[in-house]
């Protein structure tokens, strides 16, 4: 009888399905063993990790140029890698690399109050032009010092630039490495920060800088 | 994103590809599942080896995938022809351990105190495939068709033919 059937044929559907095991720590071990050996091939073009630091968890990605970008906790950590892949590679897993290792160890003497300065190699791909020049002009801005969106704007080559300075400042892909935190509105209010301007408050308070 | 491609007239037309997510997603979906079929057919060492072979193929083929939602059909498909050349050159080639090990052909029990998977391994080998395929990996009926490279009438009749031998061979 066809109903019977049915009845008979879900019940082996069901006993198939539960009879599988499901995925656990020896998954994570395989998935990791199959990251390093992608990247061993060649065939990675941006590696993530994520890194806890005491503004929250990170998400660090890197080329094998540098670090391209560093996603702030407040930001959506997935949305981030959705991206990098539409603007850089598909080819993007979360697999450690050398220049990931460097940067998390940097990013945690620097919360420990024993590195001022970052050495990491750096990609910057997602910043051009006008922007990347805002960007290097921040980068040299001391520890514990603070900086205003004009004088960057002026560092940069175009004094005028104010606003344009602000706008690259606020879609800075490399936080806390390119300290954009630093810099601050000219009548000394704190400004805007990507990553909320509490965590820029606690950045400036780590470095002493107010 | 969108191309222009002129066609042998010289029109040219717009063909507009669906963007590909990152790689990481396809294996977070599909990687637990994929190695679940590539132990269970391989066993755990060469299991494990089949799966990171396909996942490496895939990944150095992604931008020829013209359709992001086939992707799953597309990584089993890969993973079914690797199965098949492991197997194949297994009996070509035997070796002292393999006279220890099993047939290639035989599908190794996911789980270790279970009788239907094990039942599963003595049906034919396309119903086999089939059901591990739909059951083990989890996959729709199209992407059954696509892994096995047969159509989908061909995947849902060999689904159905292996779950009516299972049935005989529980309730004789």
């Amino acid at each position: 009888m066809p109903t019977d059937d049915r009845h008979d044929d879900a019940r082996i559907e069901h006993q198939l399905r539960s009879a599988v095991p499901p995925a656990d720590a020896a998954w994570a071990a395989v998935r990791e063993r199959f990251a390093a050996r992608a990247a061993r091939d060649g065939l990675v073009d941006v590696s993530f990790e994520d890194h806890e630091t005491p503004l929250g968890r990170i998400r660090l990605s890197a080329t094998a140029t540098g670090v391209v970008y560093v996603a702030l906790p407040i930001e959506d950590a997935d949305a981030v890698v959705e991206r990098l892949a539409a603007r850089i590679s598909t080819r993007i897993l979360r697999s450690g690399t050398p220049v990931l290792t460097e940067a998390r160890r940097e990013l945690d003497e620097y919360f420990d109050g024993r590195r001022e300065a970052f050495e990491v190699p750096l990609d910057w791909t997602l910043s051009t032009a006008f922007r990347r020049e805002v960007l290097r002009a921040t980068a040299r801005i001391p520890f514990g010092t603070t900086s205003s969106y004009r004088e960057v704007a002026t560092r940069a080559g175009s004094p005028k630039a104010v606003r344009a300075a602000g706008t690259a400042l606020a879609n800075n892909p490399l936080p806390l490495l390119v300290p954009c935190h630093r810099v601050l509105r000219t009548d000394g209010a704190l400004g805007q920060y990507r990553g909320g301007t509490a965590a820029k408050a606690q950045l400036l308070e780590l470095e002493r800088a107010i | 994103m969108s191309e222009v491609d002129p066609d042998t007239d010289g029109v040219p037309r717009r063909r507009r590809r669906p963007p590909l997510p990152p790689f990481e997603t396809v294996v977070e979906r599909h990687g637990p599942a994929l190695l679940r079929f590539c132990v269970s057919r391989l066993g755990p060492d060469r299991g494990e080896e089949s799966f990171q072979e396909t996942l490496l193929a895939a990944l150095r083929h992604y931008d020829e995938l013209r359709d992001p939602d086939a992707v799953g059909g597309w990584l089993f498909a890969i993973a079914h022809r690797k199965i098949v050349d492991t197997a194949r050159n297994r009996e070509r080639t035997p070796t002292p351990s393999d006279a220890l090990e099993e047939h290639a052909a035989v599908w190794h029990d996911p789980e270790p105190t279970g009788t239907i998977w094990s039942r599963v391994a003595e049906l034919p080998p396309k119903q086999r495939e089939a059901v591990g395929l739909r059951y083990l990996a989890d996959l729709p009926h199209a992407d059954v068709a696509r892994a096995m490279g047969i159509s989908e009438e061909a995947a849902r009749r060999n689904v159905f033919e292996g779950l009516r031998r299972l049935r005989r061979a529980l309730d004789p």
